[in-house]
């Protein structure tokens, strides 16, 4: 019985990512979650790895790690009274969402593990995709990269527009 | 299916599993969606879907086409999921110095 690394990276990315993703849900305190969720950015871009998708990996890292966790966490802190209350933080309708999610995991497990996919005998053997990446957006998807330009902008203004303190009422 | 099919599935990482763990993932993901009082770990419930969304364009990718198309949609979907978490993050910041509360069962006014 041999075990190859693939496996054992695949095996262990996998139970870094559920382990935490299920903290991230059902951790009470919720700075205990951000910082779970971040195991969980890293064990997907460990996945995306995998899937010979290193710019994507990469992409992750500096997005969701370095740009939505820390938003999510100054979040957090601005929003919560970190001094004098426990952050201690409730659940409702525990559970009609039990039994709503956990038909959805059967549906979506039974679907994803009894089908039979087309599987390609891909190529083995990991290459740069950045390049390749480039080339696309620029080529065959350079109208939804310019749309995507034009909402990041907007919404950065409009997020700006919506946080500030308003000095008076205008 | 014996042991042995069991153990000869589990010693080959494919689509199956990745598909699998992205399933879990996005039931974990819409479980915080539906249960947490908290508005930011709502968002940190739709983080993690989009993540699930983003392991199965991958997957697809790497498995059955071959081709680049999935990676770039997954780029999409990263720099939609930047977006939508600074746009809501700002709502949540002004519902708090409106509410001074971010719990989303408490912010029902309109329904008043």
């Amino acid at each position: 019985m041999t075990i190859d690394l693939f496996t054992l990276a695949f095996y262990l990315f996998a139970l870094v990512t559920l382990v935490s993703g299920a903290v991230v849900v059902f951790s009470k305190n919720i700075i205990y979650s951000a910082f779970a969720l971040l195991f969980t950015f890293f064990g997907v871009a460990g996945l995306y790895v995998l899937l010979m998708a290193d710019f994507i990996a990469i992409t992750q890292l500096m997005i969701y790690v370095g740009g939505i966790l820390v938003l999510l966490l100054f979040g957090v802190m601005l929003t919560t009274k970190v001094i004098n209350v426990d952050m201690r933080t409730g659940t409702i309708q525990t559970l009609p969402a039990v039994l709503v999610v956990s038909a959805l995991a059967g549906v979506l497990v039974g679907v994803f593990w009894s089908t039979d996919w087309i599987v390609s005998p891909a190529a083995v053997g990991f290459e740069k995709t950045a390049p390749r990446i480039g080339e696309m957006l620029l080529s065959s998807y350079l109208l939804p990269f310019e749309i995507a330009s034009v909402v990041l902008l907007v919404a950065l203004v409009g997020a700006a527009m919506i946080a500030r303190r308003e000095k008076k009422a205008l | 299916m014996t042991v042995a099919d069991i153990l000869q599935w589990l010693q080959t990482p494919g689509l199956n599993h990745f598909l699998l763990i992205s399933g879990v993932l996005f039931s974990l993901g819409v479980f915080a969606i539906l249960t947490r009082r908290n508005a930011i770990m709502v968002l940190m419930g739709i983080e993690l879907v989009l993540n699930a969304a983003n392991i199965n364009f991958l997957a697809f990718s790497r498995y059955t086409t071959g081709t680049l198309d999935g990676q770039v949609f997954a780029i999409f979907v990263i720099i939609l999921a930047a977006a939508e978490a600074a746009i809501a993050l700002a709502i949540v910041l002004n519902i708090y110095q409106n509410f001074n509360s971010v719990n989303i069962d408490e912010i029902n006014q309109l329904k008043d």
